[in-house]
């Protein structure tokens, strides 16, 4: 713990699997590092599968890293549901950082998780928070539709979409639209990007989310980096808009669905270790299974006053 | 209890050849063997490819070396583990390797080499039987 916070590459790489591998890891770690969490903005980056994310990352590393920063990257890729296994990809297309140290990049398979990002996604930040980057990004797996994780997980998010006709007008019934902070359209290169900027505005201006003010729509080359400087800019922009009291208030927001997150987890937790061992919850967990109990009935039995009582002092 | 957990597999090709069908094919039949399989990109250095087994921190490393390079590259990436006290990870080598090569190569920390046309099932197992795990 003294080793990640003396800057320890390889002590916050066995942090990292710590969370990844068992949730209570945090448990023992997060009282030393609370205090000192909150430095670093966090950036997400999701969109389409091969929109070119990771490519953009690169970019954005690029950027941010001339301008001095530290750059901390989770890049975040499918599990299998069928093997468990997965392919972390995200990583060839930052080569270009392998080397630098004030890069760090973790690649993390979502292992069962359904919001495009890893459960441990939260803590890998926050241990990279404490670390000392100043921005840590995230690329969430390749979504179609509207992933919620990333918006409740990250200090700003960047929709990244391709001009390609299909997959715009996809993404944007699929409601990404509802989702970003900042939108891009990378691949400008090809044709169609300029309509497809024009026709994304429309869809944004329609959105309640945006009626106080639009979220900018820029377009990008994830492969040149055309547009990433203005992206940055952007970036940077939003990140002095949210200032100090806006982010703490979106922040406070976050931390509460985090805590409800982890109390799910807990009482789950609990729950499995207790009818795992528990003769009575056994019988009575099988009736459900079984079903000839509806499971409104079984939580009213196992939780005749609620599970969870005022705190008494 | 110890929980399972996947293994995580860094697939990298060391030296300037540019074929990597061969680490790609052990890269996706590691994946559908179970493990989490990073993949780095073609021509790595030594000092590369240690450096992202340091941030994944990977329980395996598999090069793939096609260049005649490997006998300078592999006990390069071994050492260099061996400095930062990362001697715990296994490293695995295929591709061209002549038989004459390998008593040297093993001698020089790598674990195990794969002739050409072994079965990645093969390669998956080896791993999951001789991997110490170190949490
Ligand atoms: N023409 C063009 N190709 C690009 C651009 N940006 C990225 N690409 C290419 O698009 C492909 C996918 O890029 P990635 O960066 O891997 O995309 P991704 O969104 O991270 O993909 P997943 O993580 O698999 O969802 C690669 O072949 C890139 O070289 C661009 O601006 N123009
Ligand atoms: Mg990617």
């Amino acid at each position: 713990m003294g080793r990640l916070l003396e800057g320890s590459e390889i002590a916050l790489a066995k942090l990292i699997t710590l969370v990844e591998n068992n949730p209570a890891g945090m448990t023992g770690v997060m009282p030393m590092i609370q205090h000192r969490l909150g430095k670093a903005f966090c950036i997400g980056l999701t969109g389409p599968p091969g929109a070119g994310k990771s490519s953009l990352a690169s970019q954005v590393i690029k950027a941010l890293r001339s301008a001095g920063a530290k750059v901390g990257v989770i890049a975040v890729d499918p599990t299998s549901p069928f093997t468990g296994g997965a392919l972390l990809g995200d990583r060839v297309r930052m080569q270009d950082h392998y080397l630098d140290p004030g890069v760090f990049i973790r690649s993390m398979a979502t292992r069962g998780s359904l919001g495009g990002l890893a459960r441990a996604t939260k803590d890998v930040i926050k241990l990279m928070d404490v670390f000392g980057f100043d921005y840590v990004l995230v690329e969430t797996v390749g979504v179609g539709q509207t992933e919620l994780d990333i918006m409740q997980t990250t200090d700003i998010t960047v929709v990244v979409l391709v001009p390609e006709g299909g997959d715009g007008v996809q993404a944007m019934k699929a409601g990404l639209m509802e989702i970003g902070d900042i939108f891009v359209i990378n691949k400008s290169d090809r044709p169609g990007a300029d309509s497809m900027a024009v026709q994304l505005q429309g869809v944004l201006q329609m959105n309640p989310r945006y009626a106080s003010a639009m979220p900018p729509v820029m377009l990008t080359q994830g492969t040149d980096g055309k547009g990433v400087a203005e992206l940055v800019e952007a970036v940077r922009a939003r990140q002095a808009i949210l200032g100090d009291t806006d982010l703490e208030e979106r922040r406070r927001e976050k931390r509460n669905l985090e805590f409800e997150e982890i109390l799910k987890w807990a009482v789950v937790e609990e729950w499995k270790g207790l009818a795992g061992s528990d003769e009575k919850l056994k019988d009575r967990l099988s009736e459900v299974v079984e079903g000839s109990k509806d499971p409104y009935t079984m939580l009213r039995e196992i939780f005749p006053y609620g599970c969870i009582r005022p705190l008494t002092d | 209890m110890e929980k399972k957990r996947p293994i995580k597999v860094l697939v990298a090709k060391p030296g300037l050849d540019g074929h990597d069908r061969g680490a790609k094919v052990v890269a996706l039949g590691l994946r559908d063997e179970g493990m989490e399989v990073i993949y780095s990109g073609l021509r790595q250095t030594p000092e590369k490819i240690v450096q992202t087994a340091i941030q994944e921190d990977v329980d395996v490393i598999g090069l793939s070396c096609l260049s005649g390079a490997h006998n300078r590259l592999f006990p390069e990436i071994t050492s260099r583990l061996k400095e930062k006290k990362m001697e715990n990870v296994m490293v695995i080598a295929g591709g061209h390797i002549p038989e004459k090569d390998i008593a040297f190569l093993r001698e020089n920390g790598i674990s195990a080499v794969f002739g050409h046309g072994t079965p990645v099932k093969s390669i998956a197992e080896y791993i999951r039987q001789n991997i110490a795990f170190n949490l």
